[in-house]
């Protein structure tokens, strides 16, 4: 059967519902990249799926014109595994906040991960709870003074790399809501990538975190700040490009090219691909100020689904068994008549 | 002695018990098997403990399963036991009170033995005297373990494997004194050890050892004959599990309806069957996820069924708990969603092996919000297939999430089934959204049934927004306005209670114009068709009703409970259908006997207590 390949538009992709977040706030820009990435991807808004837990970032199902779901809190990528592992014809989204991902959702978090079910979680990090304003959440810096926290908090943050490499994840992508043009690649690598993949989304919250990632955020000074990351490509990053990532004693460090003997051939090139996630961790643990934040495709790991898996082992169970239907499965029983 | 006496027996109940490593609920099915295969009507009760293995020869470790077998009706797995195999000293001493006047015990001399009697705490060698077992019940001794070891003398088992062959000398023994075909015998053994055919052949040699042991021996007492029953409808049957019956209750429906069946699920006692059940139906497309917890075990279920598919999630009761808010949002999303709960022993962990009726109340009103669900309850093992397949039917008809309160007893009990035919099963057809309806929304709806119309990923043009929070009624979208939601909580009321519309009246059983009505609901109809029955036989003026539809309650409920002066609830927590049923039918005159021991009723104490209603 032919069929008609349609070009879409982000038009496509957006509701009639008018986006109610803080003015300011970086949602704003991510509900765009997406609805951009989407029309790019060219799968059909009843093709896809978006689904989401509570928090600020959960209401952006209700601003994309395809089958959307705003569940309970935290319960976001259990609902979006049984979503795709019903229909795996889908293209799942799921959206999640750091506290719907990591605290209250955290088990569906690493478990989603672990199995590899073939979704897309866009984890909007702003480091703090927004939507009951403004309580710490688990990736808040220690120390924050919060609502929940008013002599700072004495707590660990989590690192949502860590969680997604110690759950075996093969897919992390990091992204800042501002940098369009990249956060934009990121997601189109994360929906072409089979199996659970996570984008870190760098938020900004205007009201209760204003400035988490101003450093980043500011035009001029993100090149110096942050490295964006392509498989196959030299680990340069700099205003002028002159900086770039090397091995030094099995560590990673930041030079600059010219300086100390080092040459653009020093430079370490970027391999997602690989397996091996030691590098991908420790890239993905840089942070300043001797170091640039890493963002771009961190690990992009080729794996079987969940998904696929359920399917093959159907397949090939159907094409040994002589049951069929119900009334095979009936006939099937010891039984007797009377 | 010479005894070659044959009895005619209307119904007999056979108890084996053991250690938890004896093969107790095997040698049980077996025989359950074998009778129920040349007629006689059957129900069984397995009682094990929540251990896997406790401490070997010990109280704690006794595993029972109890066999009822008739030629006419058999309402329950009896309330005492005519024949009692004890392996050990412990299970005679946890089962002794069970044994009937004038019963028979048939026990391992070889495991009688003083380090035996010491573990399940004997103090003097006689362990019938000390538990001053009455002289009217015969003790037959026998050396199981010394008779299996001479069979398999030879058979090059290691003497771990031939231990493990005694319970087919007991159930080749069993099968002597009630004259069991042991062809059929063979059959079921050579079935079950179909892969390991060295094992087949030594528990099919034992097995006739131990039959023919009776033969030879002529033992001091009669043998006995079932007839088949007469009371059985002629088909197909086999013998099957509450919780076998709820699982293929699930692939007819999804197979009926033409849809994919998805379960998401936890492991929980004893509910554990139905997910292994339908994880081996790969070959019907059966999806089951096993989930990190009970919540993502509900959640994924809930994706499923919004994505198109008869999705369902089987816990107990402490699983019901986690899933509450979950349940709460397939309320107020109005999607299909069937939640089996085979009820157990409570609070918290509880008895998990022990059955009890104590999640009605958590099932009807376990969540926050004004958030009604349909609550079924099957009432025997195979009736779990009805109304399981019925408890689907109605979630993708009425677009709602319908709880199935199965318990212990009946989803590890074994009763017979009638097989059916798909065919002959009745029509189910979700509430798809019309090709033709415009505008379709969150909240379009059928207005005569107030279920909402059904869309999901893949069909080109009905794109929705679903979602725990209210919406207006009319166009779908999130709303907070009083008035709205007032209105939007009369609706998702109304719809379920449009449910009556299609589940049966109730019946009544017994005289209509006695003064007392025995209610009950869910699996304690056995044993309370068995009691009315009996005080029916010796002219005593009483009715009985019982419920399987519990939210919402049939349309005559009131009528029915009207008629009658006295009304007992009887059920197995401390009275939470008598609350519903008075909140719901109120100005009834309610009296309520309970029991919260983890133990079905018996028939005796039922008699007994009801006696004392009847005037």
């Amino acid at each position: 059967m032919e069929t008609t390949k349609i070009d879409y538009t982000p038009r496509d992709f957006k509701s009639d519902q008018q986006v109610r977040w803080c003015p300011g706030c970086g949602d704003y820009a991510l509900v765009n990249s997406l609805q951009k990435v989407m029309a790019e991807l060219g799968v059909s808004p009843h093709d896809t799926a978006v689904i989401s837990g509570i928090g600020c970032s959960s209401r952006l199902p209700y601003y994309i014109s395809s089958y959307g779901f705003h569940t309970i809190h935290g319960r976001g990528a259990a609902v979006a595994s049984g979503v795709k592992v019903a229909n795996p014809a889908l293209t799942v989204w799921q959206i999640t906040g750091d506290g719907d991902c990591l605290a209250i959702g955290g088990n569906h978090f690493i478990h989603s991960i672990r199995r590899n079910v073939d979704i897309n979680i866009l984890l909007f990090n702003n480091q703090i709870y927004g939507l009951t304003k403004g309580q710490y959440s688990p990736t808040t810096l220690k120390g924050r003074i919060t609502k929940s926290s008013p002599y700072g908090t004495i707590e660990e943050p989590f690192r949502p790399a860590e969680l997604t490499f110690g759950a075996r994840g093969n897919f992390f992508g990091r992204l800042l809501d501002v940098d369009l043009k990249n956060a934009q690649q990121v997601m189109l690598a994360a929906a072409k990538h089979k199996g659970a993949s996570v984008i870190e989304c760098l938020v900004n919250c205007v009201i209760f975190n204003h400035g988490a990632h101003d450093a980043l955020g500011d035009k001029a000074t993100r090149p110096d700040k942050t490295i964006f990351l392509e498989h196959g490509k030299p680990m340069i990053f700099g205003v002028n490009n002159d900086k770039g990532l090397i091995l030094e004693n099995g560590r990673l460090k930041a030079v600059k090219i010219g300086e100390n003997g080092v040459s653009e051939n020093d430079i370490l090139i970027h391999d997602a691909e690989t397996p091996n996630p030691t590098l991908h961790w420790e890239l993905a643990m840089m942070q300043g100020p001797d170091m640039p934040i890493a963002l771009g495709i961190i690990r992009d790991v080729p794996a079987e689904t969940y998904n696929d898996a359920m399917d093959a082992q159907i397949a090939a169970v159907k094409a040994k068994s002589k049951i069929k239907c119900f009334d095979d499965l009936v006939d099937s029983l010891e039984q007797w008549e009377i | 002695m010479e005894n070659i006496q044959v009895k005619e027996l209307d119904n007999v109940v056979v108890l084996f018990a053991g250690d938890s490593g004896d093969g107790m609920q095997l040698t049980g099915t077996l025989f359950s098997n074998i009778s129920a295969v040349i007629g006689n009507e059957i129900s069984t009760f397995p009682d094990y403990p929540s251990e896997i293995r406790a401490p070997q020869g010990t109280l704690g470790g006794v595993s029972g399963f109890q066999v009822h077998i008739g030629s006419s009706k058999v309402y329950t797995p009896g309330d005492e036991v005519d024949i009692f195999v004890a392996m050990n000293p412990a299970a005679l001493k946890v089962n002794i009170k069970k044994v009937k006047k004038g019963g028979a015990i048939i026990f391992d001399v070889d495991s009688f033995q003083k380090t035996d009697l010491t573990k399940a705490n004997f103090i003097t060698d006689d362990p019938f005297t000390e538990l001053a077992v009455s002289d009217t019940i015969t003790l037959i001794p026998a050396q199981l373990t010394t008779l299996t070891q001479q069979s398999l003398d030879g058979f090059g088992l290691d003497g771990k494997d031939v231990l493990r062959s005694k319970n087919m000398f007991a159930l080749g023994l069993v099968c002597w004194l009630f004259n069991r075909p042991m062809d059929k015998a063979e059959h079921f053994i050579e079935n079950k050890f179909k892969k390991k055919p060295t094992v087949q052949q030594a528990n099919i040699k034992v097995m006739n050892d131990g039959f023919n042991y009776g033969n030879n021996l002529h033992l001091t007492i009669p043998t006995y004959t079932i007839e088949r029953s007469g009371d059985t409808k002629p088909g197909r049957y086999t013998s099957i599990s509450g919780n076998k019956a709820t699982s293929y209750g699930l692939i007819a429906a999804a197979e009926k309806a033409g849809l994919p069946l998805f379960l998401g699920s936890y492991p929980i006692t004893p509910a554990s069957d139905i997910m292994e059940d339908l994880a081996l139906r790969r070959d019907l497309g059966v999806k089951v996820m096993q989930c990190e917890d009970e919540i993502a075990g509900i959640a994924t279920a809930i994706g499923a069924s919004f994505a198109g598919n008869l999705a369902a999630t089987n816990t107990s009761g402490p699983g019901l708990a986690l899933k509450s808010e979950a349940i709460g949002l397939a309320v107020m999303a109005e999607l299909p969603l069937v939640i089996i709960d085979v009820m157990r022993g409570g609070p918290s962990t509880g008895m998990p092996t022990k059955t009890e009726q104590t999640d009605l109340l958590q099932a009807l009103h376990g969540r926050n919000g004004e958030s009604p669900v349909v609550v079924i309850a099957p009432s025997t093992p195979d009736d779990c297939f009805h109304y399981t397949y019925m408890a689907s039917k109605i979630a993708l008809e009425y677009m709602t999430p319908v709880i199935v309160l199965s318990d212990a007893f009946i989803g590890n009990g074994t009763s017979l089934w009638r097989l059916p035919k798909l065919a002959d099963l009745p029509e189910i057809k979700p509430n798809y959204v019309p090709a033709d309806f415009e505008n379709y929304n969150a909240t379009s709806r059928n207005e005569e049934t107030k279920v909402r119309y059904w869309s999901f990923p893949g069909t080109e043009g009905f794109e929705y927004r679903n979602g725990g929070l209210e919406k207006d009624y009319y166009k779908g979208s999130i709303s907070t306005d009083p008035k709205n939601h007032q209105k939007m909580v009369d609706t998702r009321a109304a719809k379920v209670q449009n449910v009556q519309r299609d589940i049966p009246d109730l019946e009544i059983f017994g005289d209509e114009n006695a003064d007392l009505l025995v209610v009950g609901w869910g699996s304690t109809k056995g044993h309370l068709m068995g009691t009315v029955s009996n005080m029916l036989k010796k002219g005593k003026k009483v009715a009985m009703t019982h419920f399987n539809y519990i939210n919402p309650l049939p349309k005559n409920t009131a009528e029915v409970l009207g008629k009658f002066k006295n009304i007992v609830v009887c059920e197995l927590n401390s009275g939470q259908f008598a609350s519903h049923l008075r909140a719901q039918i109120p100005g009834v005159n309610i009296l309520q006997y309970n029991k919260v021991q983890g133990q079905p009723f018996t028939v005796t104490e039922l008699e007994e207590q009801l006696n004392k209603f009847e005037s």
